[in-house]
């Protein structure tokens, strides 16, 4: 009975395996990027570069048909100009970084819908724009884990200058120059983790398995590197979790590792230690006592 | 003087004469709502009619979105041709919208429907892609014959020989579909496609078409349906699997590999490809789609 519902789904079909592979090692890349962009209350720019791969993803589309690599480079591309981009101004005019990247990001998503458009039969676009789960074929796989890897090693390369950021800015402008770099090199992160979430999940899952772990995090650790741990092992659960939902309940897959990833973070509002809910309404009792 | 007057006035008078029969012979602008039925209202109108389809070649006519330049064409046609039984739900609006005085004609008028299988989030239940069945596309071409003969009377008597000239071509494509499929063995006429457009297909010629999604192509195969469907191909033991023109290939291909079935090659149901594709005509679209199948079917 418990093998039937938890792991028969896996062991019998090799369509499910590759899906949770393919989530996981999502997981692994998007969940610690989410964790940086929530501690610098960037949780929104997931969403605003999402959109800033479209035309990248279109022109690799119109150059070589559906080629995963050539889609993903395109996105790629296209993300981290806009990326730059918006960092650059940011840091040289007056304006701050979201509103810059807004202005890139409406741009790019006229641009990209355009380009869609113009481009005739845009049904299979947008059919791999919004990718299946279910068909993760080898080489979405491979760009998946490559992805996630790269963004590893990364992150822990750059990973002082980045906390150090996040917490005194000042200070590190003080001590050293490898703020500016590493923020670009997060930001590349980012779009990276999005082009390899979005080829193969979509737009939707890929910021939603980026911030919905991480704002879930939030609530039960203090410490950055436990709240990584935490939100790599939730996300990974929703992605486990959602492809039995699929399975069992006929729910199409996207949405419902989201939704489990999102039912995860409404109990962590509520039970969460770190200043979820109850706990601050029942403040400190055990210290009273 | 008045000699100059009166040959200008002649010269204008011939000017407006000559023009009149020309004005005759200003060809019949009728509008179709997708491809096929374009073609077909190509062969029946033949040089008198001036065509245009809504959703062009290639593209996917359940996902269709008007622009304002296909309101233009519809408000200047003065027949637009529809398959109806659901297929076009934009239509109506963009007839109305448009302004236009067209006559609309239904080619499905007097079709035996069939419903539509496995469409479980649809609107409609009757299965619109009635002219996967040469049979019924005979009636399309009636259809069309006598809306054509009432917008242009002049000319029912050329649509009239053209739609006989098309019907016997349909006949002889008919023919044809049943002796390929009666070469194929019985035990191996059923395929897996990603797309059940091919319900008149089946009920006509007897090759089963299985399919993992709905009758429309927006909807998400959930985790169980592609479960479901892998089970049943290697339950059956079909021995083939299909991709569509325009339906998403990873999924069939992860199908195709998990299965051991052959992925077919392509079949092509609600659109025709351009010109220097497979499929440019419905009639060899309906040979492509079956040299196709009978090549995947009988080794």
């Amino acid at each position: 009975m418990i093998y039937d519902t938890f792991i028969a789904p896996f062991a019998e079909f090799e369509f499910m395996r590759r899906a949770l592979v393919g989530t996981i090692a999502i997981a692994f890349g998007a969940a610690p990027v989410g964790i940086f962009l929530m501690l610098r209350r960037m949780s929104l720019i997931g969403d605003a570069m999402a959109h800033a791969i479209l035309p990248g993803a279109a022109i690799g589309y119109l150059l070589s048909g559906l080629n995963v690599f050539a889609m993903a480079g395109g996105g790629l591309v296209a993300g981290l100009v806009i990326a730059i981009g918006a960092a650059l101004i940011a840091r040289t005019t007056e304006l701050k970084e979201d509103a810059s990247l807004a202005g890139f990001l409406l741009i790019s998503l006229a641009v990209g819908v355009t380009i869609v458009s113009v481009g005739g039969s845009n049904v299979d676009l947008l059919r791999f724009l919004f990718g299946s789960v279910l068909g993760l074929d080898d080489q979405t796989l491979l760009l998946i884990v490559s992805i996630t890897t790269l963004s590893l090693l990364a992150l822990a390369l750059i990973w002082r200058p980045l906390v150090l950021e996040c917490v005194d800015p000042g200070f590190l402008r003080s001590v050293s120059r490898a703020g500016g770099p590493a923020h670009l090199a997060f930001l590349a992160l980012v779009v990276m983790n999005l082009v390899g979430g979005f080829h193969a999940l979509g737009t939707l899952l890929a910021v939603g398995i980026m911030i919905l772990p991480a704002v879930t995090a939030r609530f039960w650790a203090r410490d950055i590197t436990m709240m990584i741990a935490i939100a790599v092992a939730s996300a990974g659960v929703a992605g486990y979790t959602g492809l039995l939902l699929s399975f069992h309940a006929g729910l199409p897959s996207g949405p419902a590792v989201i939704l489990v990833a999102g039912a995860l973070y409404a109990a962590s509002v509520v039970v969460g230690p770190v200043g979820g809910l109850l706990w601050q309404a029942f403040p400190g009792r055990h210290l009273e006592a | 003087m008045s000699t100059l007057r009166c040959a200008f006035v002649a010269l204008l008078a011939a000017t407006i004469l000559t023009s009149v029969p020309a004005a005759a012979q200003e060809r019949l602008k009728v509008i179709a709502s997708f491809s096929i039925l374009a073609d077909l209202v190509k062969n029946v109108g033949g040089e008198r009619v001036e065509i245009g389809a809504l959703v062009g070649a290639g593209s996917d006519a359940h996902v269709y979105a008007p622009t304002p330049a296909d309101a233009r064409r519809v408000a200047e046609a003065r027949l637009v041709v529809v398959n109806g039984l659901g297929f076009e739900g934009w239509l109506d609006r963009l007839v109305k919208a448009s302004g236009s005085k067209a006559t609309v004609t239904v080619a499905t008028k007097g079709i035996k429907t069939r419903k539509a299988g496995g469409g479980q989030d649809h609107g409609h239940d009757v299965d619109p892609h009635a002219w996967q069945a040469v049979a019924n596309v005979k009636i399309y071409v009636a259809n069309i014959r006598d809306a054509l003969a009432a917008a242009d009377p002049a000319g029912a008597d050329a649509y009239r020989a053209n739609a006989t000239a098309y019907s016997a071509r349909l006949d002889a494509l008919e023919a044809a579909v049943r002796s390929a499929v009666a070469k194929i063995p019985a035990a191996r006429r059923k395929i897996i496609t990603n797309h059940d457009a091919f319900g008149y297909f089946e009920a006509a010629y007897g090759i089963k078409f299985i399919a993992p999604q709905g009758v429309a192509t927006d909807s998400e195969p959930s985790a169980r349906d592609v479960a479901r469907i892998i089970t049943q191909i290697k339950r059956q033991k079909i021995p083939a699997v299909f991709l569509e023109n325009i339906s998403d290939p990873r999924l069939m291909q992860r199908i195709a590999k998990e299965t051991g079935a052959r992925i077919g090659g392509t079949l092509y149901s609600d659109a025709l490809t351009e010109a220097n594709g497979p499929a440019p005509t419905y009639i060899d679209l309906i040979r492509h789609n079956l040299t196709t199948l009978a090549g995947a079917l009988t080794s």
